[in-house]
């Protein structure tokens, strides 16, 4: 298995995790590991439970089941610090809200209409320079494009650095270059840091580009591991049709 | 309260030489600055028909008032209000149908009810002050309960305001940072339950609705960030409540809706100013 940091150690483990929706059950039984410096995509047909299983990891939705997360320092178990790169942003695009308002209010409990300090400014600035987008700090979260909402996002999720960073089919609306850079950017985080990432993708040619590893869901996982060993699955071809 | 109001008669204007025109403009003075803070947040929310809802439920409020004997109804229709707007969001979120079907089909319930209940044996004329609201029915009580109000919502937005204000942009992605996201939303309907309730007696039931919409829907088209929407919320909200009650006085006219009508007029200057400014 392909690891990118020296470490790898740290995981996060999903074990038995379902959700009911009354008397449906939307996923059944899921085990999962995630290792710090991997990038594990999270693949399926629409209906399969890739969103279920996410709003479960994210807390929005009640599940049975454990999510753990091991640390490597001190073998500490814990629930996993989650950043989340949504895949739509269905907010109001009028709502007069700067991306400096958002950052800030990610990370500060003074309320944004109170203004924003100079120095909180200036630190976010250089954040947002890290991904190519201080430009857009004063400007309506509403007026972005979707690739600098996108880089908006990455960089809110992952301060402070996350166990685990999860991208929500983080493509739509994003021209090449922007894409470019998204996943550059994820790369050098999944090999300099101790985080897992879960990638939540229809593009089979960018997983196969990214990802290290695959978990095929359908309701339950019914095949994980390298890409090329789960792409030659029965499960897979029966998901998605054969492949070029 | 007699000093505010010795303090007030220095304003040199022919209408401030009435008590009630004094304990009025009192009113409005609170009462705006606290609409237009929960206004930012319902349209942005795309709540605008649920603050229109509770106005509606005050009738059933009123009603239920009634049946229970209560001299003073106001209780019961913060009662009512609280628990149908938290009845609201919880059958918005499991999502069985859209947002704005759920809030009208409510908001006909509960004003049909409070009709049919409150018109048994032909006593509906005696509420139908409710519709558009008497603003010189204020007593002094009255307004240190909203004035308390107006503190607690205060310090209650300093607290929350940067947690809703993540929940309203994305629900995935406040809940991957920690926060609590009905938590956040009930206290805000409440908090706007308790606005509506405590002032639709005075702007009426037919006309709250805007005055929580319009100053904030027009602060929306000249501002870029969260600052100069408050700011811009909170002056508009202020000056269409002076001025539409100066209105009112004049005009001899409804207060409430006058204060719609000048809020109105505001927008459509801020409508035309929207392209100039971004």
């Amino acid at each position: 298995m392909i690891n990118h940091n020296s470490c790898g150690l740290c995981r996060i483990d999903i074990e038995n995790l379902s959700v009911k929706s009354g008397s449906d059950i939307l996923i059944d039984d899921i085990n999962i590991s995630l290792h710090c410096g991997e990038l594990t995509a999270l693949i399926g047909k629409n209906g399969a439970g890739k969103t279920t299983l996410l709003k479960a990891i994210l807390g929005e939705r009640q599940y049975s089941g454990k999510i753990t997360f091991v640390s490597h320092t001190d073998g500490k178990i814990k629930r996993p610090s989650i950043g989340y790169v949504p895949q739509y942003m269905t907010f109001d695009k009028s709502t007069p809200v700067s991306v400096a308002d958002f950052m800030i209010a990610c990370k500060s409990n003074r309320p944004v209409w109170f203004g924003n300090k100079k120095e909180d400014i200036k630190k976010l600035e250089e954040r947002l320079s890290a991904l190519d987008c201080a430009h857009v700090i004063n400007k309506r979260m509403g007026d972005l494009s979707g690739g600098e909402l996108q880089r908006v996002m990455l960089t809110a999720a992952l301060d402070p650095l996350p166990d685990l960073l999860i991208l929500d089919e983080p493509v739509s609306g994003v021209d090449a270059a922007g894409l470019d850079l998204f996943y550059k950017t994820v790369t050098s985080i999944r090999d300099k840091y101790h985080i897992s990432i879960l990638l939540v993708s229809h593009d089979l040619g960018l997983i196969r580009k990214y990802a290290d590893t695959v978990v095929l869901l359908d309701k339950t996982v019914v095949a994980s591991g390298e890409i090329e060993d789960v792409f030659s699955t029965e499960a897979f071809k029966n998901a998605f049709g054969y492949l070029e | 309260m007699e000093s505010i109001y010795s303090l007030m008669s220095v304003i040199p204007f022919e209408f401030m030489e009435y008590g009630f025109m004094k304990t009025a403009l009192l009113a409005v003075i609170l009462i705006s600055p606290l609409f237009a803070l929960l206004g930012t947040m319902a349209v942005n929310d795309k709540m605008a028909f649920f603050s229109d809802a509770l106005g509606h439920s005050a009738f059933t409020g009123i009603a239920i008032g009634v049946i229970l004997g209560l001299r003073n109804p106001v209780i019961s229709m913060l009662a009512f209000a609280v628990i149908l707007g938290l009845a609201i969001t919880r059958v918005k979120e499991s999502g069985t149908a859209s947002t704005d079907t759920i809030i009208s089909v409510f908001s006909s319930i509960s004003i049909a009810l409070g009709i049919v209940i409150l018109s048994r044996n032909g006593g509906m004329s005696k509420y139908s002050a409710y519709l558009t609201g008497d603003i010189l029915t204020i007593t002094n009580g009255e307004i240190i309960a909203i004035a308390v109000v107006l503190v607690l919502f205060y310090i209650i937005w300093i607290k929350i305001y940067n947690k809703l204000l993540l929940v309203s942009i994305n629900p995935s992605f406040s809940a991957s940072r920690g926060i609590n996201n009905r938590l956040m939303e009930n206290i805000f309907v409440v908090m706007v339950a308790v606005s509506v309730m405590l002032s639709v007696k005075w702007i009426g039931i037919l006309t709250i609705n805007s005055l929580l919409i319009l100053p904030a829907a027009a602060a929306r088209n000249i501002s870029l960030n969260s600052k100069q929407y408050h700011f811009y919320s909170l002056v508009i909200g202020l000056f269409s409540g002076i001025a539409g009650l100066i209105m009112s006085f004049y005009l001899d006219t409804s207060a409430g809706a006058s204060m719609v009508l000048a809020a109105a007029v505001i927008y459509f200057i801020t409508l035309s100013l929207k392209s100039k400014i971004r």
